[in-house]
Formats: structure tokens, C-alpha cells, sequence
């Protein structure tokens, strides 16, 4: 008995076949096949020798040096191991870790539990995560409480401070854009013109622009006398940012649920503000999670541009590793620097832009 | 007489405006306080006033005792050509790759692939140091130059380029090509009428083409080439002559048209994607060759999915030129926000320059888009 259940998946070796064909299907591809293999044989060897082969995996700058006045060829992955913990936790003081360790362990643990398909109570881990975690998180790392040393902001730095940024511009630019999306959709004309003026100045002015008016404006507004560091106001300028992109998203959200969801719910007697929270955000929020994510890695790649107010974030940390004479021995190191960095970044915001495609697929594979 | 939910909508909203209010008076009573303590100047006379600090790249002529409108329009000048360098390499490179990315060969697909994700995902301002610091500030003194054919040359100090020199009579070539430009527009517009009405017309690309160039064409011949290239030249220590390049700009406009490329080259894609199959077939079926069905099926009906985001993409790249103040490209960020910024300290007048004008350009060029839409807007019937 035939059967057509199973619908025909080719198997590794039917693909193979069907890629070769179309690598060479005709003249033109033949030339283009050609052209790509010969690049990849003069290119890729060298790249593999460069960064495997002879790369210096151990040691201090010793491992990269000169011999003789020689300059050493291959990576110096020695650089990144050597000046890890300064990566990682910048001038942190040592004794301190532990509590960004903490950090890491709590954003790590909620990524996971956000992005995994067994955990079901998603919405409820959000909340808690945008809500709850910030002000836990700035406890633990500023201190000050419950025993624990004060830390001032201006001794974090590296890794830990990109994941501070991003995590602080991410928790406030989220109920922020909610809110200002709900103002923009606002039946009262006075909430809508301010709404629709707050986004359009938003979305006109360069982030880094809105970064020198936060950082010169911001402490002119404030009572005489206010000192406030350089982070606090540039994670005001990312949320105001970011919060514009954010209300983009969510009024395109907003937009998808049919007008018969608010009309049902209101001829059910809900309230207004009910029919929001009961029927159609948590449509809406399903809609736009993509979106979001994709907002999420716009803000990982943003936190870069911090190191043009002087704030010393991963890269910009490496930036610093690199000045260090210690280490001035050659294009190499600078190489294997920028590598390493774009492989940290590129890893972050490749699986979050997975999983925003993911998630883009499988709704429209629901309809 | 009102209805209860009017006079409550007309109370919210009042309660908004006055909140706000009052978060603008005490915020500018904070503001003028701090103005005195401080011994801030205010007013917009400064603009008048010598900027006394030079600039690196100045397209129009400019010098320390210029004043700082001088200076706000060198820096305004320098970002727009950024921008515009930047959108004519992203816009071929990103079209290649997102034509790669539905190319018939797979290894073709697999490296656009490739290049998309890869400049996606890494932060741009990497991408920029990449450039900048491990490409081009490596490179060798203007001695050891990297030539290309005695015309370009590119070494530490930048890329130079051969430049036009326009020699008498240019003029009139030019005056021809402007005539025949809106001569062709005449002709093109007179062969579409025809066309519609009648059913048939010669074909309209050679001839509007040929009255397009045409004249230009004849007068250069009869003004025996009005133009000549300068060619760098290496004299002493460095190029002389030629176009000079500061590789500020060329890192920028480097990684800047690479990483908008990747979008764009996504742009394509989707309006690729958006030509239903159907489409393909039914043309192929009718018999038309495979150049007339990408040009005259595929082409216009892809265009019109893919110009509204390639504005904005167009934007994006303009507002990402902002990164420039990273590596010291002087553009108007750098200049204004840094330097003028620092030098008068007048926070407010400095910033709601510098707004004002990142937000009529982006206005403008949004209106621009808006309105070309409307034009290609398929109407629904």
C-alpha cells in the first residue's frame, strides 16, 4: 500500500546533488562558482593559518612579542585571555565580582527561561524581568545596602557595563514605548499630538545628538547642586531612544488586532482599560514580540557609541587594552582584538535575531 | 449641554497639559538659575562671532576667524556628503547581494547569506574601528603607496583620486546637456501620449536617450573636449594634486555603505519575494524572453515594494553618519555638539541648532518619500 503521509524530505544527498546542479546549472554560474571557489582558496588558508595555525593562545604580551626585532605573525589571542577580567568587569573592584557575577547569572537564567519552549508562564517572567530585576540588579551592583559596599558608578565598566546599559535602556524603553504607543492611539486630541510629536522628534534626531543634549541639557534642568554621573544620563538618553522605536513596534501591534476584538470586549461590558489588559494587549504583545527583539538588538549593537561621551563600556575597553604600551607590538593584537569583539557581539545579536525569526514564522505559520 | 464623558475627556486632558507645565516651569526656573551660576551667555548673537578652530575637511572656504554660522554649514556640508557617498556605494552593493540572495546558485546564496548576517550583527562602530584602526591606519607613508594604474593612490594619509578639471567652453557643454535633458523630458512625455492614444509609437528609451546626451555629446566634440583630469602626483612627503580623501571619510563611508548594504540587500529581497510566482509564470507562458520578464514583470512590480523601506533605510544611514565624532570625520555632530558646544558652553542654542537641522533633513527626505509613494502607489480597483 502506498502511502503520502509523510511529505517528501530530501535527504542530505538529494540536496547536496541539487546544490551542485545549481552551481553549475549554466555557463554564467559556472563562472561565478569558479570566481567564488578560487577566492575562498586564496583566502580562506591564510585566514585559518592566521587565526588557528599560529595563533598565540597563552601568555602575557610576551607570547606576541617580537623575536629579535621580528615582528611574531598570528593571532594574539594571549591579549583577550590576559586582559580578561578588565573585559569582563572593568575597574570593578576585585573583591566585588561575585555581585556582577550574580547579574550575569540572573539575565542569563531569565534569557533562558524566555527563550525555552517548555516554560509556559513567558508573560509572567517578562513582567518580573522588566519590572523586578532592574532595581534588584542596581542594589547588587551599586551597593550602598544591606552591607553591601558602595560601588560608584564611575568603576563599572566592560562587559558588565554594555549588559547594564543595554538591560537598563531595554526595561525602560519597553513600558515607556507601551505607553507612549496607547497615547499615540489616544481618543483625546491633546495626548495624540504630544504622542505623535514625541516619536517624530525621536525617530529624526541621531542617537548620538540626543547623546550631547541628554548629556548637556539634562544637568542644566535639574535644582542647582544635582550631581548626576555620566551613566545615568546616558541610560535617559537611551530609553528616550529607544522608547521611539519601541512605539513603533507596538502601535503596528495595535494595529493588527481587528476593530470586532474591541468591540466584542466593550458589548461584553468591559471597561476601557480592561478590554486593553485583558483582550487585546495580550494579543498584541504576541504580535510584536519579533519586533521587540529585533528593538533588542538594535540596543546590544547601540551601546557601542557610549565610548563617545568617555564611558568605558566592552569595546571600548578594548580600546583601552590596545593603548596600553604594553601591548603596542604590532597590527596583529588589534586584529585578534576586533575579532574576538565582533564574534562576542555577533554570537549575541545572531540568536536574538533568531529567535525574532523564529517567532515571525511560526506565527504566520498559525495565520 | 456636554455629556459627562466630554467634560471628563476635556479634565484629563487639562490635567495633562498643566502637569507638563509644570514640569516646564520648573524645569527652565532650574535652567535660568543655572544659566547665572554658571555665567552662561545666551542668545544666538555667537553665530556671528569667530569660530577660531579649523576644521579638517571644508568644502567651501572657510578659516579660524570664520564665524560659527561658517563653521555650522562646513559641518552641515560634511555630513550630507558622507551621506551621499555612502547611499551611491550601499545602494549597488546591497541591490548585487540581495539579487545573490535569490540567485538560481547555491553557493552564491550562501555567501550573500553569509554578508548579511555577518554586517547585521556586528555593532557598527566595530565595524568602523575595523576600518579605520586595523585597515587603513596601517596602511604605508604616501611613499609606499597602494597605486591603481598611476591615476588612485591610497596610504596612511588617505585616498586620492584623479579630479575633473573643466576647461574653457565646458559651459556650453553643459548648457547643451541641460537643454537636451529637457528636451528628452518633452520627447518622453509626447511618446507616452502616442502611445496610449494610438496603441503604438517608436520605441521610447534610444530616442529619448539619444536626445538626453546628444547635444552634450556634439558640443564637446565641436569645443574639442572641454576637460581634463588632474591626476595625483606624489611631490615631497605626500600627493599633491588630484582629489584628496582624509580616511576619516573613507573608513566612514567604508563601513557605513557595508553595513546599510546588508539591509538593503534584505529590502531587495523581500521585494523580490513580493512578485507573486504566478507572475513569472504566466509571462514565461506568454512567451517573453528572460530579459523582458525581469524588466518589464519582475522589476516595476518589486520596485514598488522596495522604494518606501530603501527610504528609510536611506534615513537610517544618515542619522548612523553621526558616529563619525568616534574616529574624528568633522561632521556636524562632531563640530557642533563637540567642538562649538565646548568653546561657547550654550547648551540650549547649540542643541536646538543641531536638532533643527538633523530634523528638516530627515522631514524633508521623508516628505520626499512619502510623496514619490503616492506616485508609484499601485490604485486598488
Amino acid at each position: 500500500m502506498t502511502t503520502l503521509e509523510t511529505p517528501l524530505q530530501p535527504g542530505i544527498g538529494a540536496r547536496a546533488s541539487r546544490l551542485l546542479h545549481s552551481c553549475i546549472s549554466s555557463p554564467g554560474n559556472i563562472a561565478l562558482t569558479l570566481a567564488l571557489v578560487l577566492l575562498a582558496a586564496y583566502a580562506l588558508p591564510p585566514l585559518l593559518d592566521w587565526t588557528i595555525l599560529q595563533g598565540h593562545w597563552s601568555g602575557g604580551p610576551d607570547a606576541c612579542a617580537p623575536i629579535d626585532g621580528k615582528q611574531r605573525e598570528g593571532a594574539c589571542w594571549a591579549f583577550v585571555g590576559s586582559r580578561w577580567t578588565q573585559l569582563v568587569y572593568g575597574p570593578y573592584p576585585d573583591s566585588e565580582h561575585w555581585r556582577v557575577d550574580a547579574v550575569f547569572a540572573m539575565v542569563l537564567a531569565a534569557g533562558i527561561a524566555l527563550l525555552s519552549r517548555r516554560v509556559t508562564s513567558k508573560g509572567l517572567i517578562g513582567l518580573l524581568l522588566i519590572l523586578v530585576a532592574p532595581p534588584i540588579a542596581g542594589v547588587l551592583l551599586a551597593g550602598g545596602v544591606l552591607g553591601l559596599p558602595e560601588v560608584p558608578v564611575s568603576r563599572w565598566g566592560g562587559l558588565m557595563l554594555t549588559v547594564t546599559l543595554a538591560g537598563a535602556a531595554l526595561a525602560g524603553s519597553l513600558p515607556l514605548g507601551l505607553a507612549v504607543a496607547l497615547c499615540r492611539r489616544s481618543s483625546l486630541p491633546v495626548i495624540r499630538v504630544l504622542a505623535v510629536g514625541y516619536i517624530e522628534f525621536l525617530r529624526g534626531v541621531p542617537l548620538v545628538p540626543l547623546l550631547f543634549l541628554v548629556m548637556s541639557i539634562l544637568p542644566l534642568l535639574l535644582p542647582p547642586g544635582t550631581d548626576l554621573a555620566l551613566l545615568p544620563r546616558a541610560i535617559v538618553a537611551f530609553i528616550l531612544f529607544n522608547s521611539a522605536g519601541m512605539a513603533e513596534v507596538f502601535r503596528g501591534g495595535l494595529q493588527a488586532i481587528p476593530k470586532g476584538q474591541f468591540e466584542a470586549a466593550r458589548s461584553l461590558g468591559l471597561s476601557g482599560a480592561k478590554t486593553m489588559a485583558l483582550v487585546i494587549l495580550p494579543q498584541a504583545v504576541a504580535i510584536v514580540t519579533p519586533g521587540l527583539l529585533n528593538v533588542a538588538v538594535a540596543i546590544v549593537k547601540e551601546t557601542t557609541v557610549i565610548l563617545i561621551i568617555g564611558l568605558i563600556d566592552f569595546l571600548n575597553q578594548i580600546q583601552a587594552g590596545l593603548a596600553d604600551p604594553k601591548w603596542l607590538l604590532g597590527d596583529q593584537v588589534r586584529d585578534s582584538a576586533y575579532l574576538f569583539a565582533g564574534l562576542v557581539y555577533w554570537a549575541v545579536c545572531f540568536g536574538l535575531s533568531r529567535v525574532s525569526a523564529r517567532l515571525e514564522l511560526e506565527r504566520e505559520r498559525r495565520g | 449641554m456636554m455629556q459627562r464623558r466630554d467634560i471628563g475627556a476635556v479634565a484629563i486632558q487639562a490635567a495633562v497639559l498643566i502637569v507638563l507645565g509644570a514640569i516646564v516651569w520648573f524645569a527652565a526656573s532650574n535652567a535660568a538659575a543655572n544659566l547665572t551660576r554658571l555665567g552662561i551667555n545666551t542668545g544666538f548673537g555667537f553665530l556671528w562671532r569667530p569660530a577660531g578652530f579649523a576644521i579638517s575637511q571644508t568644502l567651501i572656504p572657510y578659516s579660524e576667524s570664520s564665524p560659527y554660522l561658517a563653521a555650522l554649514t562646513v559641518a552641515a556640508l560634511n555630513t550630507v556628503v558622507l551621506a551621499a557617498v555612502s547611499i551611491a556605494v550601499a545602494t549597488p552593493i546591497g541591490f548585487a547581494v540581495g539579487l545573490g540572495r535569490r540567485s538560481a546558485n547555491g553557493l552564491v546564496r550562501g555567501v550573500s547569506t553569509g554578508y548579511v548576517e555577518l554586517l547585521r550583527n556586528v555593532p557598527l562602530l566595530l565595524q568602523l574601528f575595523f576600518w579605520y584602526f586595523a585597515l587603513l591606519r596601517p596602511l604605508p607613508p604616501p611613499r609606499q603607496s597602494l597605486t591603481l594604474l598611476g591615476a588612485v593612490a591610497l596610504n596612511a594619509r588617505g585616498l586620492f583620486l584623479p579630479m575633473p578639471v573643466a576647461d574653457e567652453g565646458f559651459g556650453a557643454v553643459l548648457a547643451a546637456l541641460v537643454a537636451g535633458i529637457l528636451l528628452a523630458g518633452i520627447a518622453a512625455r509626447m511618446l507616452a501620449r502616442r502611445r496610449e492614444r494610438t496603441g503604438d509609437a517608436p520605441p521610447a528609451p534610444p530616442i529619448v536617450l539619444a536626445l538626453a546626451i546628444g547635444p552634450a555629446l556634439i558640443a564637446a566634440l565641436v569645443t574639442g573636449l572641454p576637460m581634463h583630469w588632474d591626476l595625483p602626483h606624489l611631490q615631497g612627503f605626500n600627493y599633491q594634486g588630484g582629489l584628496a580623501v582624509q580616511p576619516e571619510l573613507v573608513a566612514m563611508a567604508l563601513a557605513l555603505s557595508l553595513y546599510s548594504a546588508a539591509y538593503i540587500a534584505e529590502i531587495v529581497r523581500a521585494g523580490l519575494d513580493a512578485v507573486p510566482r504566478g507572475q513569472i509564470e504566466a509571462a514565461r507562458a506568454l512567451g517573453l524572453r528572460p530579459l523582458t520578464v525581469s524588466g518589464k514583470i519582475v522589476v516595476p512590480q518589486a520596485l514598488r515594494v522596495i522604494v518606501p523601506p530603501l527610504g528609510n533605510e536611506y534615513l537610517r544611514l544618515f542619522r548612523n553618519t553621526t558616529l563619525a565624532a568616534a574616529i574624528g570625520y568633522p561632521d556636524l555632530t562632531m563640530v557642533f555638539g563637540g567642538t562649538v558646544l565646548n568653546q561657547t558652553a550654550q547648551a540650549f542654542e547649540v542643541m536646538l541648532i543641531l536638532c533643527a537641522v538633523y530634523l528638516a533633513i530627515n522631514g524633508g527626505v521623508s516628505a520626499l518619500i512619502n510623496w514619490y509613494n503616492r506616485r508609484i502607489a499601485v490604485a486598488h480597483r
